[in-house]
């Protein structure tokens, strides 16, 4: 079953240097329709770089990316609005691609953001932000998702079912999913590969392969390997954004 | 009807204005105002080279304003100095380098104050042919980019990422505002091109809550502008081209007090 689904980016030896110094390089792998494939490493060692160049970002790379689709969602790490720009969720939704009201809407509501549809991106919380980002980012049914650190001041519950989220839309939508995450935990539960660099790749594969790799303890520490087991948590209700209780 | 100085005036105005209206918003959202100042300089150069080589005005500016787009990215990859510092001394020198050579043109006379603040009141029909020719064309092309354009100002990366070629619409808009300028310089002169591109998109900002408002409420405070400063200039005989910076900046003001008003209602 595995070796049908069709790849959809082949990252072959890449890396980038900027003024002769070398962000990254030497970074290979693909991903296939409905697969995750998770960058772990610590600060600075080439996880949004890794990204960035397998978005075609930068102009001149080391190596080879092979894109096989044009429909990507990407959450950047970082975005700032200016104050000078005035724009609401609603537009934000619709930024690099046509949608009707009913795509919008469904796709805020997935990240439990549908109320906040007429309000200014500049009064959003950070995490309220996130949300969005990742609704506009799923809302163009994209083949490829590229995630850099999306849950990003998010609160922990909305963390884990953001995670959850994400996991669906993969198996749902048949999306390949880039995910940068620092989240060890969801990382290791729901990864199908592992890369974890530092400046370069240090060990990859299946994540209960990685975990025990000599490489892996040293970046992470002897705790990390012991995270295999998913935080589990059982509650009888849910609560919407807006505070209201949803029974299940 | 349009061999009335006054009529032609109004038309000019009324069509420079609706270019700058939704140009301005963009060039406030892309921090954009020093580079209008910059190019708005380099049209006297424009004129100049246009003098001496007996080449059409607008040609020439547009032209020149071209040139100093690519040779400010071109510093901008062999200097680490910022950028408000590489357009400052584009903007001075090329305004220089313009009274310099204007110096060696003892044979053509030469009005620099004209140049400098524009004469709407001496418009002719063929000045009017190109501002609405000039002007439809560049609202058909921002109309076309807007939405890759828009993407880009966001954010460069998303939008590049997402596959919308973001520095091919930043370079398509450096050449409008390289056109924009070019076109207008004759009715509201180098000095006040870059008021009407930014004062009414600002004013706009301070009451607006999306993009498209924006854009739509820039271009009704630059026509009022036009209407108000071209009237007043009439009334109290003083010049065009400033009469209608400072009714601009007093809608500005206007926009300020409104806002304030709308923000205490909110709480």
């Amino acid at each position: 079953m595995e070796n049908k689904n069709k790849v959809l980016l082949k990252v072959e030896n890449a890396g980038v240097s900027i003024n002769d110094k070398s962000l990254v390089k030497g970074v290979s792998f693909e991903i296939k329709q409905g697969e995750i494939v998770t960058l772990i490493g610590p600060n600075g060692s080439g996880k949004s770089t890794t990204a960035k160049i397998a978005l075609g970002i930068y102009k001149k790379i080391d190596g080879k990316v092979k894109k096989y689709t044009d429909k990507i969602g990407y959450v950047p790490q970082k975005i700032s609005i200016d104050w000078t720009l005035p724009i609401r969720v609603l537009d934000f939704m619709t930024l690099t691609e046509e949608l009707t009201q009913d795509q919008i809407n469904i796709a805020l509501n997935l990240t439990g953001v549908e109320h906040l549809k007429d309000k200014s991106l500049s009064n959003l919380s950070g995490g309220e932000f996130q949300r969005v980002l990742i609704a506009r980012a799923i809302s163009k049914k994209p083949e490829l998702l590229v995630l850099d650190e999306p849950v990003q001041g998010v609160d922990f519950k909305g963390e884990i079912a953001l995670y959850e989220l994400i996991k669906q839309i993969s198996e749902k939508m048949k999306c390949g999913i880039l995910l940068i995450s620092h989240d060890l935990h969801v990382v290791m539960s729901a990864t199908d590969f592992v890369l974890c660099l530092n400046g370069h790749v240090c060990c990859s594969g299946a994540p209960h392969k990685v975990v025990k790799d000599s490489k892996y303890k040293e970046l992470f520490g002897d705790r990390a390997s012991n995270i295999l087991s998913l935080y589990e948590h059982k509650h009888d209700h849910t609560h919407s954004q807006d505070g209201t209780i949803d029974q299940k | 009807m349009l061999d009335d100085f006054f009529i032609r005036a109004l038309l000019a105005g009324i069509g420079i204005a609706l270019i700058t209206g939704p140009i301005g918003c963009f060039v406030i959202w892309r921090r954009l105002s020093f580079f209008a100042g910059t190019l708005a300089h380099s049209a006297l150069l424009g004129v100049t080279m246009a003098l001496v080589f007996e080449l059409n005005i607008a040609f020439s500016v547009f032209l020149i304003s071209a040139v100093l787009a690519i040779f400010l990215l071109q510093l901008q990859t062999k200097t680490n100095l910022p950028n408000d510092a590489l357009l400052g001394l584009l903007a001075h020198s090329s305004l220089a380098i313009g009274l310099v050579i204007i110096g060696f043109l003892t044979t053509i006379r030469f009005d620099v104050m004209g140049l400098l603040f524009g004469d709407i009141l001496a418009v002719s029909q063929s000045d009017l042919l190109l501002i609405w020719g000039g002007g439809v064309f560049i609202l058909i092309i921002l109309k076309i980019i807007w939405k890759p354009l828009f993407a880009s100002t966001i954010n460069y990366d998303l939008a590049k990422a997402e596959g919308m070629n973001p520095d091919r619409y930043n370079a398509i808009f450096t050449i409008l505002m390289a056109a924009i300028i070019a076109i207008s310089i004759k009715i509201v002169g180098l000095l006040l091109i870059t008021g009407m591109l930014i004062i009414p998109a600002a004013l706009s900002r301070n009451i607006s809550n999306n993009p498209l408002q924006m854009v739509i409420l820039s271009t009704i405070g630059g026509l009022l502008s036009i209407l108000i400063g071209l009237f007043s200039s009439l009334e109290f005989n003083t010049a065009s081209g400033p009469s209608i910076i400072t009714a601009a900046l007093i809608l500005f003001c206007f926009s300020l007090i409104k806002f304030k008003k709308y923000s205490e209602l909110k709480k």
